[in-house]
């Protein structure tokens, strides 16, 4: 208690009571002092008369408080006093004060961990100066942003609505710094502009500018993120001027960038800055190739007094032109303004739509807490409706009454926002700390601010203070002499109450919970035997990037092929394949067809877009594609060989009409080179379990050589972990060719699981809120049932005592709860099958009509209501109706 | 002796401090005083009474030492203090008047 007396104290301190409280006492004394030398006077003993004029003055306290009654200052008095009342009586019913307490911390916990991820993603501005005037120029046609370098530089340097236009692109490349041991790390690449425009200061050394690039590889310099700086380089403010290789190429250590920013993508963080013009010596495009769009995103700050119609109008005008000088390179030049943190529409548009879904369902979540706390508290009311009406009939007012119920509501919302705040902070700090991919730097940044703590303890506030007062009806109505005269059993009029409405409320929101929670495992489920077009069982992949480890031009083929013969030889291999990227794994680039009868190249007459892949001779076996016609490629399909294409059947279709007779035909490549298809795949997926069936096209990597290079490595079928064993093989072998060489491993699975990520959290997130909601049911249909029991435990007891059966006891005892559940079920089912639909944003194949689905619902639901009735039911039977006739 | 009215115990302690500048239980011997100590007053109950005049700024409280060299606290009117005791009185001397004529008064048709 020592804590609260200080608090008390500090209160009283607030309002000079402790002094006032001392004036007082020494002018009361002064007062008795005098009247006893009046006393005195008259004959008395000092000591008597001093006695006496204690007496007459009589309690001392009494009068203080009048005194401060009459000074108004005693509202800070009686709260403390209202709290302390409530605290005691809330001890003496630790059920209730837990229940209602839990209730609200989850919910509380599961909306500040939503809002705050919501907050993060979409509210808070980038750290960047003014961000609410940055925007990304994206395509008009399509959710991205990526430009050739010449088109960014005429886009800068023409536009008259933007003050700086930035470019970025990211890219991943071998980092030595001299410690030995290689590694991997994604960099981004950015305009010269890129620091000074958005207005920041480096934490350290400095950052590049606009004025030092001179064209391609004019400026070798980073500029290290702060968290790689303290992670990879331990603080050490010595790495200012320190020279590193970035893919074998030396690059100067310019400065450190500011602890919180982390380039202005929400989900990627860099380990560096590398300037943009660096560019053609870290990967394999040029600064001058018109038609290459290798540029990842452009940025700019609109400049004061120009509306995004206006800088619209003037890029789409730039845009023209530059479709009218370069017809063979431009298309698909008009533009769009959009926010730049998540890639434009590009992750906005799916985080907004699932952000929004998840919110409403977490809103859901609150909504049933809050009907699970009325339904608590009315039944407490109804508990305590003979205390109340004593307390009414010895005088209390009702004001009183309800205000001693508010305060419990109150301090029951605070502690149950507090607690849940507690938990959804230690949430989201792991969230914001974890690295879900080790290959990508992927960062969820979702640390609560001030927002978050602010709208948790409004919402704990608002529902704890609104369902407080459910009962306030019935504080008012009651009148003490019935209940006095009724005992507890009050007044025992069966209509439909309050408390009924948010039982079937509650139960229903639950079971839309419950409904779309199977409805994402369910896709889930499905997702996983979803048609790939390749097998991800028993296989590895290794990803060599032969550019970071200094192998190019004519190097790359002959180096490819020693990697594959070396790959032959690990044991446990069963068939090796090479491709420049292979589906769902990174770098998967696009090509556009034309038909062999096009008259000329210009984008208008595009066949089709499909995905292109550079593979091997022996690609389909490893990967498990099947080839509905044709062949493989062979080693024979190289650079002198006429060029030769596999398609799968959806390019078939787009390019040919059919599949059937595809092969021995030919269509073009932009360059005008006429390929000769030799081959037909089955469909598959390429990028995304989503996406509507695109067409792929695969050319032999020996007749276009290229130096990202993904090993595909299957596994003789055997032992359970054969593919894990064959990967540390793989590694092996791999150093012994060259030991510098950075190599990522992974399971062929691995690269599907950073797509699935996505979907994934979704339908932990969905699993977690329909586990929430099937909590929640079961504490209200418990909090019901046990009750509803309680109260009726006397008339049970008459009944069974005059010979009711087990069954019609229970019967009278649960009826009414389980009519309840059974008609919020319903409803949730149905709401849950209509709601299905928000639920397609963001589940694979969302289906609220699957007949297992609904018979899981319905199962649950009723397991839910097994569960919730039990102990009510168990204390119903076993009623002893001697003891409780004793009793009363 | 007499019971207070309610509400009267302000304007009495107002005119027992309007002769000069009393500490509280000097207050009390002045009304006992002055209405001939025919009024029954709590010595306790002046103090709530004395503590909201100074609130609500008819009288101002000093701390002094007392004709029995005690310290004491003093209290005197405010300016508003005084406009307020001349304001009670007439309402008051209005109240007491139309009271009396009324309970006088013979039934006429007696």
């Amino acid at each position: 208690m020592r804590l609260l007396d200080s608090l008390r104290f500090r209160f009283a301190a607030l309002f000079q009571r402790e002094q006032m409280n001392a004036e007082m006492v020494d002018e009361l004394r002064s007062h008795i002092a005098h009247r006893a030398d009046d006393l005195e006077r008259a004959g008395m003993t000092r000591e008597d008369a001093e006695r006496r004029a204690r007496i007459e003055f009589g309690g001392q306290g009494k009068y203080k408080e009048e005194i401060h009654a009459s000074l108004g200052n005693h509202l800070v008095e009686t709260i403390w006093q209202d709290v302390r009342l409530s605290l005691r009586t809330l001890r003496k019913s630790p059920g209730f004060l837990a229940a209602s307490v839990l209730t609200l911390a989850l919910a509380i916990s599961a909306n500040a961990v939503v809002f705050s991820v919501l907050n993060a993603f979409l509210l808070r501005p980038l750290n960047v100066a003014h961000p609410s005037s940055l925007y990304q120029l994206q395509h008009a046609n399509e959710a991205s942003s990526y430009q050739s370098y010449p088109d960014y530089i005429d886009l800068r340097d023409r536009n008259r609505s933007f003050d700086s236009v930035m470019a970025f692109t990211a890219d991943e490349v071998g980092l030595d710094s001299g410690q030995g041991d290689p590694s991997e790390i994604w960099i981004e690449e950015a305009s010269g502009n890129y620091f000074d425009a958005l207005g920041l200061q480096p934490y350290l050394g400095r950052f590049f500018h606009a004025s030092e690039e001179h064209g391609a590889d004019s400026a070798p310099d980073i500029v290290l993120s702060y968290e790689y700086w303290h992670t990879y380089f331990h603080d050490d403010r010595s790495v200012v001027g320190r020279v590193v290789r970035l893919n074998r190429h030396p690059f100067t250590i310019l400065g450190v960038a500011p602890q919180d920013f982390n380039g202005t993508l929400m989900f990627f963080n860099p380990a560096m800055f590398v300037p943009l013009v660096e560019h053609p010596v870290l990967g394999s495009n040029d600064l001058t190739t018109r038609g290459d769009h290798w540029v990842f995103d452009v940025i700019g700050y609109l400049k004061p007094g120009v509306t995004q119609a206006q800088a619209v109008a003037d890029l789409n005008g730039i845009g023209k032109a530059l479709e009218k000088a370069y017809p063979k390179d431009e298309s698909n030049m008009a533009f769009t303004l959009r926010r730049p943190g998540l890639y434009g529409d590009y992750l906005g548009q799916p985080v907004k739509a699932f952000m929004a879904a998840l919110m409403s369902l977490t809103m859901l979540i609150l909504l049933a807490a809050c009907a699970n706390l009325g339904g608590l508290f009315a039944a407490r009311a109804a508990e305590r409706s003979r205390e109340v009406a004593l307390r009414l009939a010895l005088g209390s007012t009702r004001t009183r009454i309800l205000r001693s119920l508010l305060t419990e509501a109150l301090l029951i919302s605070l502690a149950g926002g507090a607690v849940g705040l507690a938990g959804s902070v230690a949430l989201l700090h792991a969230l914001t700390a974890w690295r879900p991919f080790t290959s990508w730097p992927i960062h969820l940044a979702v640390n609560p601010d001030a927002n978050v703590y602010i709208v948790a303890l409004l919402l704990a506030l608002v529902s704890g203070l609104l369902f407080g007062a459910v009962p306030v009806r019935q504080v008012l109505d009651t009148n003490p002499y019935e209940v006095v005269k009724a005992g507890t059993g009050g007044s025992s009029r069966r209509r439909v109450g309050v408390r009924d409405i948010l039982l079937v409320a509650q139960i229903a929101i639950c079971a839309v919970l419950v409904t779309s929670s199977l409805v994402a495992v369910r896709g889930m489920v499905h997702s996983r035997s979803a048609a790939l077009g390749f097998d991800v069982e028993h296989s590895m992949l290794a990803e060599v990037d032969l550019g970071m480890a200094g192998y190019t031009g004519d190097r790359v083929a002959p180096m490819q092929k020693r990697l594959m013969e070396t790959m032959q030889r690990v044991p446990g291999a069963q068939s090796v394949a090479l491709a420049d990227a292979v589906p769902f794994g990174m770098g998967v680039g696009d090509a556009i067809v034309f038909p062999d009868s096009a008259p000329d190249l210009l984008p208008a007459h595009a066949a089709a877009k499909p995905y292109l892949f550079h593979v091997s001779p022996d690609y389909f076996r490893a990967a498990g594609t099947r080839l509905l016609a044709g062949r493989e490629f062979q080693w024979q399909d190289d650079k002198d060989a006429p060029r030769v294409a596999v398609v799968n059947e959806e390019f078939a279709r787009l390019v040919f009409g059919s599949a059937n007779g595809a092969t021995g035909r030919a269509f073009k490549l932009k360059d005008g080179t006429r390929v000769e298809v030799v081959g037909i795949a089955e469909d598959g997926k390429y990028y995304n379990l989503t996406e509507e069936q695109q067409p792929a096209l695969f050319i032999p990597i020996l007749q276009a050589p290229n130096a990202s290079t993904v090993l595909l490595v299957r596994a003789a079928p055997g032992t359970e972990n054969a593919a894990l064993l064959l990967g540390t093989a793989m590694r092996r072998s791999l150093r012994n060719v060259d030991a510098t060489m950075p190599v990522i491993i992974e399971t062929r699975a691995a690269p599907l699981q950073v797509m699935m990520f996505g979907p994934r959290m979704a339908t932990i997130s969905l699993g977690v809120l329909g586990l929430m909601g099937a909590l929640l049911s079961i504490t209200g249909v418990f909090g019901m049932a046990a009750y509803s029991v309680s109260k009726r435990l006397k008339e049970l007891g008459i009944r069974m005592a005059l010979g009711a059966q087990r069954r019609e006891v229970l019967a009278a005892a649960l009826g009414r709860p389980v009519k309840l559940l059974a008609l919020g079920s319903a409803t949730g089912l149905l709401l849950g099958i209509l709601a299905g639909k928000v639920l397609t944003y963001i589940v694979y194949e969302a289906n609220s009509h699957d007949p297992l689905v609904l018979g899981g619902v319905v199962v649950a639901m009723a397991l839910l209501g097994l569960l919730a009735t039990w102990i009510p039911a168990q204390r119903a039977m076993s009623v002893n109706p001697l003891i409780l006739l004793r009793d009363e | 002796m007499a019971q207070l009215l309610p509400g009267t115990l302000d304007l009495l302690i107002l005119r027992a401090v309007s002769l000069g500048p009393l500490h509280g239980y000097g207050i009390l011997l002045r009304i006992g005083q002055i209405s001939g100590n025919a009024l029954l007053i709590e010595q306790g109950a002046l103090y709530p009474g004395l503590f909201r005049l100074v609130k609500q700024g008819l009288l101002k409280s000093s701390w002094g030492t007392s004709e029995n060299n005690r310290k004491a606290k003093f209290y005197e009117l405010t300016v508003a203090g005084r406009k307020r005791l001349q304001e009670e009185t007439e309402s008051w001397n209005r109240l007491a008047g139309a009271i009396a004529a009324a309970l006088s008064q013979q039934p006429e048709e007696a």
